[in-house]
C-alpha cells in the first residue's frame, strides 16, 4: 500500500528532517494521503488554509518559519484550492535579504502570478535591485523571475541591467541573461530588437553552454525572418560540424552523444535557412551527410539528432544523395520494433514524401503495420501521413481506413478532426459519385453531428445533379441506390440531425422516382422519423416537405393516394405546433392535397430541384394591376431612394402594396394577400428548363427569390422556397462540377466529362494511345536524366501507385457488387471514371505495360544495392582528407569556435566542388536505381498485388504471412 | 517551446506543475485532470507521445514517463524534437535520482520546492538550458550551499517585515 510506504519514509524524513519540513507539513501531507474522499481531502486543506491564513498575518513568525508556510501554501494551492490571500506574503519575501527566503518567494511569486497582475509592480523593483546583486545566485533567481514576471511595460525598467549581464562573468548567469533576453523577445520583438547584435556576438561566447542557449533566441529571430541571417549559415554549419567532431568538452556528452541539444537547435536553424536556398543549402550537404555516417541509432538521443537531420534534409534544397541517405534512416526507424521511432519514422516518411513520393512505396507494409497498431498515437501519425499521400488513386482505401478508425474512437475532438478529412479527400478525390454517396453516409452515420452542415447541402446537391451531361440513366440509378441505401439506413436507432435532413429530402425528392417503392411505404417512413424526432425541428420540417412532395407528384402521375391515417396525425399535429414553420408546412400539405391534378404539377414539377427558378424583378405581371389601380387614382409608387423627407413605416407600407422593390418588401414577408394569384404562380413557378450548371450565385438571389415567393400563398410560395433554400446552401461553391476538380487539377475534371464513354473505350483504345504516349514522355525523362524535377519524381510514383491502387480497386468492386447486388455494368460505370483521366494525365500504365518495360532494364541493370555503391563513393571523397586536412589546425590553435570561421571559405569550397561530382556520379546511379526499382516492381508484380489485395479486402494485416509481397517490393 | 512540466501521480494527484505559459490557477486542475485521463487511458508498450491539441491547444504535444508511481510529463510545441523531450525527460528523473538517492514518490512530495530548483537550472522561458544532469546537480547543491550559508550567517533586519505586514 502506498499509505505504508508514505508512514515509515515520513518516519525516516521526520528523524533526519533533511530539507527542513516540520512535523505540520508532514502531517498534512500524509493526511491528505489518508483522505478517503475528495471531500474529506478539501476539509484537510481548508482547515489548513485557514491556519496559515493565521500565521502569515502573524508579524511573530520567526523567519525560518515564514519560508516554510510559503512553501505550503504552495503546495496547497497546487492541489486546485485558492491560495490568493497569499500572494501578497509571496511577493513581501521576495524582498527579504536571506536567500532561501528570497528564491522561496520569487519561486512562490512566479507560480502564482503573471506579468499582468497588479502586484507585478511590486516585484519589478526588486528584480532590478538584485540584478545587480554581488551574488550570482541572486541574480540568477532574479533572472528567472524576470523571465516569468516581466511584461511589456516593465521591459525596459530591467533591459539594461539584463544586457550588462550578458558580459557576466559567470556562464549560468550569461546563459540565463541571454534566455531572458529571449523571452523579452517573445513577449515584445520591438522592445530587443536593437540588440540582435548582442545575440550575434553570444554565439562567440567561450563556454559553448552559453552559445547553446543562443541559439534559442536566434531560432525565433531567423524563424521570423531567415534572409537577413544567410551571412550566419556557413558558422552554424562551422559550429555543428565542431559539435559533432566531438571538439566540446565531454562534460557536453550526453549518452555519449556530443551535445545533442545543441545539435539538434542547429540543425532546426539550418533547415530554416536552407529552405528553399540552394546556396545555403550547399554549405550543409558535408555536415548532414557526416551525421548521417556517424549516427547512432542504437541510442534515443541519436535517433532524436538523426530525425532531426531528416527533417532538415526535407526542408532545405534537396539533394539527392542526401535524400538517400535520410530515405534509409527513415527505412530504420519503421522497421524499428520501438513505438517513438516508429511514430518519428512515419513523421519522417511525411516529410520525405514532399519531396520525393517514391520513397513511400517501399514502406507500404510497414505503414499498414502501424495503421494496426494498437497504439492511438501512432495511428493517428499514420493516418495523417496517409491524408498528406491521398491521390485519386488510392483514396477509396485511405478514406475507408479512416472512417473504419472513425467509428471506432470516442474521442469528440478527434472524430470531428478525422470525419472532416474523410469529406476533404472524399470531395477532392472521389473516384465516382456513387462512392462518393456512399463515403458520406457513412460519415454522417457516425459522426453527424460534428461535421459542418455544409457538406450536408453538397451531397444533396450531388445526388440533384447527379453526373450531369447526357447520362440520365446512370443519375436515376445512383438515386434509387441512394434511395435504397437510405430505406435501410431509417432502420438504425440515433441517426444524427444532418444525416436525417439529407435522407427525407432525397426520399421526397426521389423515393417513388423508380416506382421500386410504393408512396405509401416511403410516407410511412417519413412519418415514423418525424415521430421519432418529436423535439428536432428541423427535421419534422423536412420530414414533411418530403412527404408532401411525394403526395405532389403521385397526384401528378394521378396516382390515387391514401391520406395514411399516422399522417393525418402528424398533420394534425404539426398544425397547432408552437413552430410556425412547421404549422406553415403542415397547412401547405393540406391544402396542396386539395389542388388539382395540373395546378400541383405546377407547383410541384418532378424532379425540378436543379432547375433554376427564374425570376421576375421587375415584376412585370403586375403591371396591368399597377395601371388598374393608378387608373382608379391611386399615387404612384416612388422608390424609396426618391422619397424626400421622413418616410414613415405607415406610407411605406402602402406604397408596398403597388409595387414591390427588392428591398424594401423583406420586412413584409409574411402579410399582404396579393390579388394577382392566378398570374403569379404561373409565372414563377414554372421554371424554365436550363442546363446551365454553374452554380447561382449567393445571397442577393436568395433575398429576391425569397421575396418573390413569400407573398404568393402556401403551395406556391413552397415551390419557390424550397428550391431556394436547396440551392443556397448547396450553392457555396464545392459542389460545382469545376470545383469538385479544382483540387485533383486535370486529372478529376476529364474524368467526370470521360466518365460516360469511359466504360466504352478505355479497354481498347485509348489503350494503345495511352501506352504510346508514355513510351515518348519516358524516353524525354530519359534524356533530361539530370535534372529530374519534383514533378516527373510525382508523376514516376503514381506509376506505382496507381497499378497499385487499381488492383486494390477491383477487390473493392468486387465487394460492393457482391454486397448490394447491382448491376454490374453499373459499377462498371462507376469504376471506370477514374481511368481514362489517367491515362490523360499521366500518360501511363496500364499493368501488362509495366511488365514489359520491366523486363528488358532488369536485365541490364544489375540489382545490386545503390546504396552500397554510393557508399563508396562518398567514403573518400567527402569524410576524410577535405575535411580532417582543414578543421584539424583550427581545433588546435584555440578552443573558440570562432576561430575556424576564417578557414572556412576554403572548406566550403573544396567540399563543394567535391559534392558536385559525387552528386554527378550519383545522378547516374540514382537513375540506375530507380529503373533497377522498375524492373523490381515488374517482375510478377500482379501477383504480389493481387495477394495485397486479397489481404486487404479480407481485412488482414499483411504482415510476415504475406512473404511474396514483402519480397517483391524490398527485392 | 516548452508549455509545462506536470509531475503526475498514478492517482490522479499532481506532484509538481510548472506552466511556462502562464495558465491562471483555476485552470491547473482540469489541466491535470486532462492529461492523465489521457495517460490512464494509454496501455503499456505504446510510444511515449501523445498529442494533445484537445487539452493545451491546437500543435501541442506531450511526452510523458510512466516510472513507478508517477507519470512525469513535457508538453510542448512544434519546435520541439519528440525524442529529444524524451530525453529531457529522462535528464530530469536521472538529476532526482541523483539529488535524493534513489527516488520516490515521498522524496518528490516533499520536495517540490527543490524540483522546482532543478527545472530551473534545466529550462528557462520554456527552452531548454542544461542537459547534463551532473552540471545540474552541481549548481542545485552549491545553491543549497549557499544558502544554508547565508540563511545561518546573514541577520535579518526585522524592518523588512513590519513594512509589509499589516
Amino acid at each position: 500500500m502506498e499509505q505504508l510506504r508514505t508512514i515509515g519514509r515520513e518516519l525516516a524524513m521526520g528523524s533526519q528532517g533533511g530539507w527542513g519540513q516540520s512535523k505540520e507539513f508532514l502531517d498534512l501531507v500524509k493526511s491528505i494521503g489518508e483522505a478517503r474522499s475528495k471531500a474529506e481531502e478539501d476539509r484537510i486543506i481548508s482547515r489548513e488554509l485557514e491556519h496559515l491564513k493565521r500565521r502569515l498575518a502573524d508579524p511573530d513568525v520567526p523567519r525560518r518559519k515564514m519560508k516554510e508556510l510559503l512553501l505550503r501554501l504552495v503546495y496547497a494551492e497546487m492541489l486546485g484550492h485558492d491560495a490568493s490571500f497569499g500572494h501578497i506574503h509571496a511577493v513581501k519575501m521576495t524582498h527579504d535579504e536571506s536567500l532561501p527566503l528570497k528564491r522561496t518567494g520569487y519561486l512562490a511569486v512566479a507560480l502564482f502570478i503573471d506579468e499582468r497582475h497588479d502586484l507585478v509592480i511590486l516585484v519589478v523593483n526588486t528584480i532590478q535591485k538584485d540584478l545587480r546583486s554581488d551574488n550570482y545566485l541572486v541574480v540568477c533567481a532574479a533572472l528567472t523571475a524576470a523571465s516569468r514576471l516581466i511584461g511589456e511595460e516593465a521591459i525596459p525598467a530591467v533591459l539594461p541591467q539584463v544586457v550588462d549581464l550578458l558580459a557576466h562573468p559567470k556562464e549560468a548567469v550569461r546563459k540565463k541573461a541571454v534566455m531572458a533576453l529571449h523571452r523579452f523577445y517573445q513577449r515584445s520583438p520591438s522592445s530587443v530588437s536593437h540588440l540582435v547584435s548582442n545575440f550575434r556576438k553570444r554565439l562567440c561566447d567561450n563556454d559553448p553552454g552559453v552559445m547553446g542557449a543562443t541559439l534559442c533566441p536566434l531560432y525565433d529571430l531567423i524563424l521570423e525572418d531567415p534572409s537577413s541571417y544567410k551571412d550566419l549559415v556557413v558558422s552554424f554549419v562551422n559550429i555543428l560540424k565542431q559539435v559533432a567532431e566531438r571538439r566540446l568538452p565531454t562534460s557536453y556528452d550526453y549518452h555519449q552523444m556530443p551535445a545533442p541539444f545543441i545539435q539538434i537547435k542547429l540543425l532546426k536553424i539550418l533547415a530554416v535557412l536552407g529552405s528553399g536556398d540552394k546556396q545555403a543549402s550547399g554549405h550543409m550537404y558535408t555536415v548532414l551527410g557526416d551525421i548521417f555516417r556517424k549516427g547512432d541509432t542504437a541510442s534515443n538521443i541519436g535517433n532524436a539528432i538523426l530525425y532531426e537531420c531528416i527533417c532538415c534534409i526535407s526542408s532545405i534544397y534537396p539533394n539527392s544523395k542526401i535524400m538517400d541517405a535520410a530515405a534509409e534512416t527513415t527505412s530504420k526507424f519503421l522497421k524499428s520494433d520501438s513505438h517513438n521511432l516508429k511514430y518519428m519514422g512515419i513523421d519522417a516518411l511525411g516529410r520525405l514524401i514532399k519531396i520525393n513520393p517514391d520513397i513511400a512505396e517501399e514502406h507500404q507494409l510497414s505503414v499498414i503495420d502501424c495503421l494496426e497498431d494498437p497504439d492511438d498515437t501512432l495511428k493517428r501519425k499514420t493516418f495523417e501521413l496517409l491524408y498528406k499521400m491521398t491521390k485519386s488513386t488510392n483514396v477509396e482505401v485511405i478514406v475507408d481506413r479512416m472512417i473504419e478508425y472513425m467509428i471506432s474512437i470516442t474521442d469528440h475532438h478527434y472524430k470531428a478532426e478525422i470525419a472532416s478529412r474523410c469529406v476533404e479527400l472524399a470531395e477532392q478525390f472521389a473516384p465516382s459519385n456513387q462512392w462518393f454517396i456512399q463515403t458520406m453516409n457513412k460519415v454522417f452515420e457516425h459522426a453527424g453531428d460534428l461535421v459542418n452542415i455544409r457538406v450536408a447541402h453538397n451531397l444533396m446537391r450531388l445526388i440533384a445533379e447527379g453526373f450531369g451531361e447526357e447520362d440520365e440513366g446512370a443519375d436515376s440509378q445512383l438515386r434509387s441506390s441512394a434511395v435504397d441505401s437510405y430505406l435501410r439506413i431509417l432502420g438504425e436507432p440515433k441517426l444524427p440531425s444532418s444525416f436525417l435532413q439529407i435522407i427525407c429530402w432525397v426520399l421526397g425528392e426521389y423515393g417513388t422516382a423508380d416506382g421500386k417503392h410504393p408512396a405509401s411505404y416511403i410516407i410511412g417512413k417519413l412519418c415514423d422519423v418525424a415521430e421519432a424526432h418529436p423535439t428536432d425541428d428541423t427535421v419534422r420540417g423536412y420530414a414533411v416537405s418530403a412527404i408532401l412532395k411525394i403526395f405532389a407528384f403521385e397526384i401528378a402521375v394521378g396516382r390515387k393516394t391514401d391520406m395514411l391515417p399516422e399522417f393525418q396525425s402528424l398533420v394534425d399535429e404539426l398544425s397547432a405546433s408552437h413552430s410556425t414553420d412547421l404549422q406553415q408546412r403542415a397547412y401547405e400539405v393540406q391544402a396542396l392535397l386539395g389542388l388539382h391534378k395540373q395546378a400541383v404539377e405546377s407547383v410541384m414539377p418532378s424532379d425540378a430541384s436543379c432547375e433554376d427558378i427564374e425570376v421576375d424583378r421587375n415584376l412585370s405581371f403586375l403591371n396591368s394591376y399597377v395601371q388598374q389601380a393608378l387608373d382608379k387614382g391611386a399615387a404612384p409608387y416612388i422608390p424609396e431612394s426618391e422619397r424626400s423627407g421622413v418616410a414613415s413605416v405607415g406610407n411605406y407600407r402602402t406604397h408596398d402594396q403597388h409595387e414591390t422593390s427588392a428591398h424594401t418588401l423583406r420586412f413584409e414577408a409574411y402579410e399582404l394577400p396579393k390579388p394577382s394569384l392566378p398570374t403569379a404562380t404561373s409565372q414563377t413557378s414554372i421554371s424554365l428548363p436550363t442546363t446551365d450548371l454553374v452554380p447561382v450565385p449567393e445571397q442577393s438571389y436568395y433575398k429576391d427569390d425569397h421575396q418573390m415567393s413569400r407573398p404568393q400563398p402556401s403551395g406556391n410560395a413552397l415551390s419557390g422556397e424550397f428550391g431556394t433554400k436547396l440551392r443556397l446552401d448547396g450553392v457555396q461553391k464545392k459542389w460545382g462540377r469545376e470545383s469538385y476538380s479544382s483540387s485533383s487539377t486535370p486529372s478529376s475534371s476529364t474524368s467526370s466529362q470521360q466518365a460516360a464513354n469511359g466504360s466504352t473505350n478505355s479497354d481498347g483504345g485509348g489503350l494503345v494511345v495511352s501506352s504510346q504516349a508514355r513510351e515518348s514522355s519516358y524516353g524525354s525523362k530519359r534524356q533530361q536524366g539530370t535534372e529530374v524535377s519534383a514533378e516527373k519524381q510525382r508523376l514516376a510514383a503514381s506509376l506505382f501507385g496507381s497499378s497499385a491502387a487499381k488492383a486494390d480497386r477491383k477487390g473493392h468492386a468486387g465487394r460492393k457488387a457482391a454486397k448490394e447486388s447491382h448491376s454490374t455494368d453499373k459499377v462498371n460505370v462507376a469504376h471506370a471514371a477514374p481511368q481514362p483521366a489517367k491515362d490523360q494525365v499521366i500518360p501511363a500504365v496500364p499493368p501488362p505495360d509495366l511488365l514489359d518495360l520491366g523486363e528488358p532494364v532488369s536485365s541490364s541493370a544489375p540489382s545490386a544495392d545503390p546504396f552500397s555503391q554510393l557508399d563508396g563513393l562518398l567514403g573518400p571523397a567527402s569524410a576524410s582528407p577535405v575535411l580532417s586536412g582543414t578543421s584539424a589546425p583550427s581545433a588546435s590553435s584555440t578552443p573558440d569556435l570562432m576561430s575556424i570561421f576564417s578557414d572556412d571559405v576554403q572548406t566550403g569550397s573544396t567540399s563543394g566542388s567535391t559534392d558536385a561530382t559525387v552528386g554527378d556520379v550519383h545522378l547516374k546511379n540514382s537513375q540506375k536505381g530507380a529503373t533497377s526499382v522498375a524492373a523490381k516492381k515488374g517482375h510478377s508484380l500482379q501477383d504480389a498485388l493481387q495477394k495485397d489485395a486479397t489481404a486487404r479486402q479480407v481485412g488482414v494485416t499483411p504482415t510476415g504471412n504475406n512473404p511474396n509481397l514483402f519480397k517483391d517490393l524490398l527485392g | 517551446m516548452i508549455q509545462a512540466v506536470m509531475v503526475i501521480s498514478t492517482q490522479g494527484k499532481p506532484r509538481l506543475l510548472k506552466f511556462y505559459n502562464f495558465q491562471p490557477p483555476e485552470k491547473h486542475q482540469e489541466l491535470v485532470r486532462g492529461v492523465f485521463q489521457l495517460l490512464s487511458a494509454r496501455p503499456e508498450n505504446v510510444s511515449n507521445f501523445v498529442e494533445a491539441d484537445a487539452i493545451f491547444g491546437p500543435g501541442a504535444k506531450l511526452v510523458y514517463k510512466h516510472l513507478a508511481t508517477l507519470y512525469f510529463v513535457f508538453i510542448f510545441d512544434s519546435s520541439e524534437n519528440e525524442l529529444a523531450m524524451l530525453d529531457l525527460v529522462q535528464v530530469f528523473v536521472e538529476t532526482l535520482d541523483r539529488c535524493f538517492k534513489n527516488v520516490c514518490e515521498l522524496d518528490i512530495v516533499f520536495n517540490f520546492n527543490k524540483l522546482h530548483t532543478i527545472l530551473d537550472e534545466m529550462i528557462l522561458g520554456g527552452q531548454v538550458i542544461e542537459t547534463s544532469s551532473e552540471q545540474i546537480v552541481k549548481s542545485v547543491e552549491e545553491i543549497a550551499r549557499l544558502e544554508k550559508q547565508s540563511s545561518t550567517a546573514s541577520i535579518i533586519p526585522k524592518s523588512i517585515s513590519d513594512r509589509f505586514s499589516r
